[in-house]
């Protein structure tokens, strides 16, 4: 090949240095998790598996976790499919703010979701939280009313936050002298600390944010010009959401519930403080491993552990096989 | 009659100021002008979906005041220029969402269905999802879509972007063809003069 006066051969590096970089990492991190679920497949013979799936602690213990996260996985979907299409179809001022409050439970200490629990449940008056959620409502409203956004289509939003703030106020006064949240709760049947439904409310906090992230994602992804469009046929929002966005996301509701559903799985620090550790009654696979090292058992711990890990893995087959067939995107 | 008195919409930084325009009953008018002048933001706000964006000026449609009303409630029909199909609908089901929203009679719905999938060419793909269907078969669809409700205004939002030059000129024809036969007012944006040229009873240039 000739070259011009000017010219000079391009030169190109091999490209097998960066490959292999990818190569490594992948090797590093895929190895790391094979060894870890490989050293508890090790530690463990079939009579641990066996002696455990006997254990009737254990067996309560697993239809509890599958209750729990069953439940837990719901009420976040439930939580975080209004809540991501608000955040990702609405422009208002503080969306950055809320958006910062629902990432904190992902960044706090698993500990101090549990501890936060307890404290609410059990030092305030249920007054004194309507009190603090109209205070905080109220301001988000005056923020609101003299802070607009030039081409937003937000103005109820103030008024709204308003009223449910007056809502709050209402009933902060007619709560007054009412005791704690839990005694509350418990005068309606409905016991928290310390029991069953407690275990919902402190895996809750954690799987709802990632339901919410993984919603958000999902609305984010879908055009608004399917909602204007069904808007100018005659549908108003709620309308235009329910018969053309949420169709449209159901592989990312199957999805962020089964991010729920495997988050609250794995939750230990928050149940172990606000529902407790007690052998067939707050006990959930997360706390019997708990338990189980406690008392030295290390095989039974290990056995456990596998039987969340294939728990986890089912789980995600079923619903990947379940979204491959019916999802809309 | 769409008439555009001294209308100021703001979205973001962007500002479309004192615009004005007029159409009248079933005339076709092109709307053309550089990529930024604000064509699209025009027409979102003549469809109500800019409301919050209006900070001045009136949007009369037959006469009546629309510029505070609801986008539903306008009788405007929109192609947008990315024709969103509901990906989760067949052709039927896009055809007949509007009329099904306003409990239309349920013959009604059936001739007025089975009529405009004739007109467009569309019967043979009614069982269809618009996955399985082609760009101008899309536009046919979407445009379908807009009119089974009978509307006053017809807004085409260059809604032939990214068809190849056999399929964009059978559109076209379609388009005017079904204009010409629903009576309906017309506004369509586009950046072809050509294509104004050969839709248009009048094209009109936004500085």
């Amino acid at each position: 090949m000739e070259f011009g006066e000017n010219q000079r051969p391009w030169r190109v590096k091999p490209e097998l240095p960066f490959l292999l970089f990818l190569i490594v990492v992948l090797i590093g991190y895929v190895g790391m998790l094979v060894l870890m679920v490989g050293a508890n497949v090790l530690t463990v013979s079939w009579e641990d598996i066996g002696n455990v799936l006997r254990d009737a602690d254990i067996q309560r213990s697993i239809k509890l976790t599958i209750v729990t996260c069953t439940a837990t996985a719901i009420l976040s979907v439930l939580v975080a499919v209004p809540l991501a299409y608000l955040l990702s179809r609405y422009q208002f001022r503080g969306r950055a703010f809320i958006d910062t409050i629902l990432d904190i439970p992902i960044l706090l200490p698993p500990l101090i979701v549990g501890l936060s629990l307890l404290i609410l449940f059990n030092r305030v008056s249920p007054s004194t939280c309507c009190w603090m959620m109209a205070g905080g409502l109220c301001f988000a409203a005056c923020v609101g009313f003299f802070w607009k956004n030039k081409g937003s289509d937000c103005s109820m939003i103030p008024r709204a936050l308003l009223f449910i703030g007056g809502v709050f106020a209402v009933g902060a006064l007619l709560m007054r002298g009412s005791g704690s949240v839990e005694e509350v709760t418990s005068g309606l049947g409905l016991p928290m600390t310390f029991h069953p439904l407690g275990i919902v409310l402190a895996q809750f906090p954690v799987a709802a944010a990632f339901a919410v992230r993984t919603m958000r994602t999902t609305f984010d992804q879908i055009s608004p010009r399917y909602e204007e469009v069904a808007m100018t046929l005659g549908c108003h929002r709620g309308q235009a959401f329910t018969r053309v966005v949420l169709p449209l996301a159901g592989k990312g509701v199957v999805a962020a519930g089964t991010m729920a559903w495997a988050r609250s799985l794995g939750e230990f620090g928050p149940v172990l403080i606000f529902a407790g550790a007690t052998r067939g009654r707050t006990e959930v696979l997360a706390t019997s491993v708990f338990l189980e090292i406690n008392i030295g058992n290390l095989p039974g711990a290990a056995a456990i552990s596998l039987l969340m890990i294939l728990l986890a893995v089912v789980i995600l087959m079923l619903v990947r096989f379940f979204v491959g067939k019916g999802g809309a995107i | 009659m769409l008439e555009v008195k001294g209308l100021t919409v703001g979205v973001g930084e962007f500002l479309l100021s004192d615009f004005s325009l007029s159409i009248d009953d079933g005339e076709c008018v092109a709307l053309m002008g550089p990529s930024g002048c604000g064509k699209t933001t025009l027409m979102e706000a003549v469809c109500g979906l800019r409301s919050g964006g209006v900070l001045s000026g009136t949007i009369l449609l037959g006469g009546v005041d629309i510029t505070d009303l609801p986008p539903g409630a306008r009788m405007i029909g929109l192609v947008p220029q990315d024709v969103a199909l509901f990906p989760t609908l067949t052709v039927r089901e896009q055809l007949e969402f509007g009329p099904k929203l306003h409990r239309w009679d349920r013959d009604e719905m059936r001739d007025r269905v089975e009529g405009l999938a004739s007109e467009l060419g569309l019967t043979g793909l009614m069982d269809r999802l618009p996955k399985g269907l082609s760009g101008g078969e899309a536009r046919r669809v979407a445009l379908g879509r807009a009119l089974a409700l009978r509307p006053r205004l017809l807004c085409l939002d260059e809604a032939l972007t990214g068809l190849d030059e056999a399929r964009h000129d059978e559109v076209l024809q379609v388009i005017r063809e079904m204009i010409d036969r629903e009576g309906v007012t017309a506004l369509h944006v586009t950046h072809s003069r050509k294509e104004a040229d050969a839709i248009a009873d009048r094209v009109v240039v936004m500085e």
